[in-house]
């Protein structure tokens, strides 16, 4: 319980319908230092606006919403503050230096303004773009072109300000990405040289954004699982079960426990040819090309085994609210262990290449340094975070699905260099796999959907063989899931680190307002601040270990 | 009867167009620019390793700039915010060139029909080949491949590729 906090803002608080704490906008600034401060809060896990223009029955239009988590991580708080006419509020940069990005996404996509904020541009949205697109009354399709791409300058300019360069003539300006191999598909970070060393670099997104949130709040909840799939698309099941997590938590459903060691088992797998591709990828960058086919065509084993599944290779959509859209397959287990052993042989093989290497070595250690207390206050998650030596797993601390009984480890590093991110991935590609067969032998026979006929289809033979069958089927697929009205984030440990999900609902089947928390998006905003004062090829390495997926950073 | 050069040295010349040898000699040697985006390039990824191996067709080169390639190979959702980049990238590849736009996001915007997403490739910059899929098998990817090679063998170059006009919306 954050005791200091409660005792100090005693009378300004209230607590709302959903179980957030609720205060004035112009103490958030004070209630946040207090719970960073005294109850050790220490963690902004996201932060996001809603607009409640067509909820008539909230006094302001907007809110804004703040997560937090405790040193233990096993604590989530929800802080929410009403937005008066003013549209502006206390930036908390100052405190969370995650929450720079955080916010400039608010004042992209709601057009609230924070006042004290370092650096309030658009982030997402390009530059020329007038309006902010999450607003109720901005029409989804209303597109805008851009001509011309920011030349950056005026964040470079002051930003070498600060460092105490003020003359640009010994610097030569370099833009790395969004076009590069090197640059992970649409990732653009500009940076000043001196020789090959960095000065200062900025990073700019939003080259894939793609209105994941807009597009959420005009479909059906299981209409939006294909646009989670293409959020982390190396592994899109994890990103459904996280969507269809939430959902159910609103719900308030239990899962029959096939369909929860199902979950673990594909999930896991997920997490696998995830750290498959971000190892692959980061060798390729490092030079080492052998290693990327020992990596990579494993997945190959992995996409037959979910074509033959989900019907796809890689955008599986395999999840539905309150479930999945089918059972295993005869044959499972054993394409299962052909997949595992092909995971193997090919993590073996590499590390046989590079684990006493030497140019691997001198590549990777002490590179890319990020230390535990700036990764926290920069909210990183999830193996990025473990390479750091902090132990936070949401599989351990806040266990679902019964994670809490598996025997696995976590894998954690100690100094947080692109080494450690690297080894920690190899160490969760084992761990995972313990975890998948573990799950394979306590596999328990019974249904993989809730058997309540308002979220879950019935089966083929009902529908075909009798009328209630028939009508529920009608009613579910032309209505859709309805979700009692709620305000709520659920999280689950993506591959990349914590991947939850903030939904209003409104008791209609679509969602008011879906926010996605996206491990990758903190990371990136990290990235800047990591790479200067190092080397340009330092640089690619540091990116690669962050595993940058660009459509999850940018929705 | 032959006549000319085929006359003096018999079976041992074959006479053609320069532009049908150029083609014949293009053919199994595209070099590929993939401007990869998102989940369609995961799909490259796959078409370029062992299994559907794109060297088998000639075009495993693949160019990080666009100056030495001459087929630009669009994978994924194009938002408003990269146009000018994708304009960029195809202005800097020397003729002749040929696209393929992979994915029904580079095609048409796919299922993101919203504010931030380019409703199709060709708006901006024209396009050979459309490839279905979301994201396209690699099979399907290959299959352009080939489509691009029937193309360019059919065409005259001077003819149809440069005198070809085509104006984007990003062109003034």
């Amino acid at each position: 319980m954050p005791k200091a906090f409660l005792e100090r803002f005693e009378k300004e608080l209230s607590i709302d319908a959903y179980g957030a704490y609720k205060l004035d906008a112009s103490l958030i600034l004070q209630a946040l230092h207090v719970l960073y401060q005294n109850d050790g809060y220490t963690f902004l896990v996201d932060m996001t606006a809603i607009d409640y223009l067509h909820q008539p029955s909230s006094l302001r239009r907007f809110a804004i919403v703040y997560l937090l988590r405790d040193r233990l991580f096993s604590n989530l708080i929800t802080l929410k503050i009403d937005v008066d006419e003013s549209l502006a509020v206390d930036s908390i940069a100052s405190l969370f230096k995650s929450a720079n990005w955080a916010e400039r996404e608010i004042w992209d996509q709601y057009g609230i303004h924070f006042k004290n904020h370092p650096n309030l541009k658009r982030i997402l949205n390009h530059k020329e773009f007038i309006g902010h697109p999450l607003r109720k009354d901005y029409p989804i399709t209303q597109g805008q072109l851009c001509h011309r791409s920011d030349d950056l300058m005026d964040e470079m300019t002051p930003r070498l300000k600060r460092k105490g360069i003020e003359s640009h003539d010994a610097l030569m300006f370099l833009n790395l990405g969004p076009a590069h191999p090197a640059s992970h598909g649409t990732i653009r970070t500009f940076v000043a040289l001196e020789a090959e060393t960095i000065r200062c670099a900025i990073s700019e997104i939003g080259y894939l954004h793609r209105g994941f949130e807009k597009s959420c709040e005009n479909h059906a909840y299981n209409q939006i699982i294909p646009y989670t799939d293409r959020l982390n698309y190396c592994s899109a099941i994890l990103n459904n079960i996280a969507f269809a997590h939430a959902v159910e938590g609103i719900l308030g459903i239990e899962l029959p426990d096939r369909a929860q060691f199902i979950r673990v088992i594909i999930g896991e797998l997920s997490r696998m040819i995830d750290h498959l591709v971000c190892l692959a990828a980061i060798l390729v960058d490092m030079g080492a090309l052998t290693n990327y086919w020992y990596l990579y065509n494993p997945r190959e084993s992995v996409y037959d085994l979910l074509s033959k599944l989900t019907g796809a290779r890689l955008t599986n959509s395999y999840m539905r609210i309150g479930g999945m859209s089918h059972d295993l397959y005869e044959g499972f287990e054993e394409d299962l262990h052909v997949c595992l052993r092909a995971i193997d042989t090919g993590v073996g093989d590499t590390l046989k290449l590079i684990e006493h290497n030497r140019i691997f070595h001198d590549r990777t250690q002490n590179v890319g340094i990020i230390s535990q207390e700036e990764a926290i206050n920069r909210s990183l998650s999830g193996p990025n975070l473990r390479a750091c030596g902090v132990a936070y797993d949401l599989r351990v601390n806040a266990p679902y699905y019964h994670y809490e009984s598996f025997d696995f480890d976590i894998a954690l590093g100690s100094v947080g260099d692109v080494y450690d991110r690297i080894m920690v991935r190899f160490e969760e590609i084992r761990q995972s796999k313990r975890i998948i067969e573990q799950a394979m032998k306590r596999l328990p026979q019974g249904a993989v959907c809730v058997a309540d006929r308002s979220i879950s289809l019935p089966p083929k033979h009902e529908v075909y063989g009798n009328i209630e069958g028939l009508m529920n089927q009608f009613k579910l697929v032309f209505e859709g899931v309805k979700v009692p009205p709620s305000e709520s984030y659920r999280a689950i440990e993506g591959a990349n680190g914590e991947l939850g999900f903030f939904i209003v609902s409104d008791g209609s089947p679509k969602p008011y307002k879906v926010k996605v928390r996206p491990p990758c998006f903190y990371a990136m905003a990290a990235y800047p601040s990591i790479i200067e004062g190092g080397m340009i090829a330092d640089a690619i390495l540091s990116l690669g270990s962050l595993n940058i997926i660009a459509g999850e950073l940018d929705r | 009867m032959a006549v000319g050069a085929e006359a003096i040295f018999g079976d041992s010349v074959i006479t053609s167009t320069l532009e049908s040898a150029l083609s014949w000699a293009r053919e199994s040697s595209m070099w590929p620019y993939v401007f990869g985006t998102a989940c369609c390039a995961i799909e490259f990824m796959s078409v370029a390793s062992s299994k559907y191996d794109i060297s088998r067709f000639g075009a495993e080169v693949v160019r990080f700039s666009p100056r030495q390639a001459d087929l630009l190979i669009v994978a994924g959702t194009i938002s408003y915010k990269q146009a000018p980049i994708l304009k960029k990238i195809y202005d800097q590849m020397c003729e002749p060139k040929w696209v393929i736009s992979a994915g029904a996001c580079a095609c048409s915007g796919g299922f993101y029909d919203n504010y931030t997403t380019l409703q199709g490739i060709d708006a901006i910059i024209p396009v050979d080949v459309y490839v279905a899929g979301c994201p396209p098998r690699p099979e399907a990817f290959l299959d352009a491949l080939l489509a691009i090679q029937k193309i360019q063998a059919d065409e005259r170059l001077l003819d149809d590729r440069a005198k070809r006009v085509f104006k984007g919306r990003l062109d003034a």
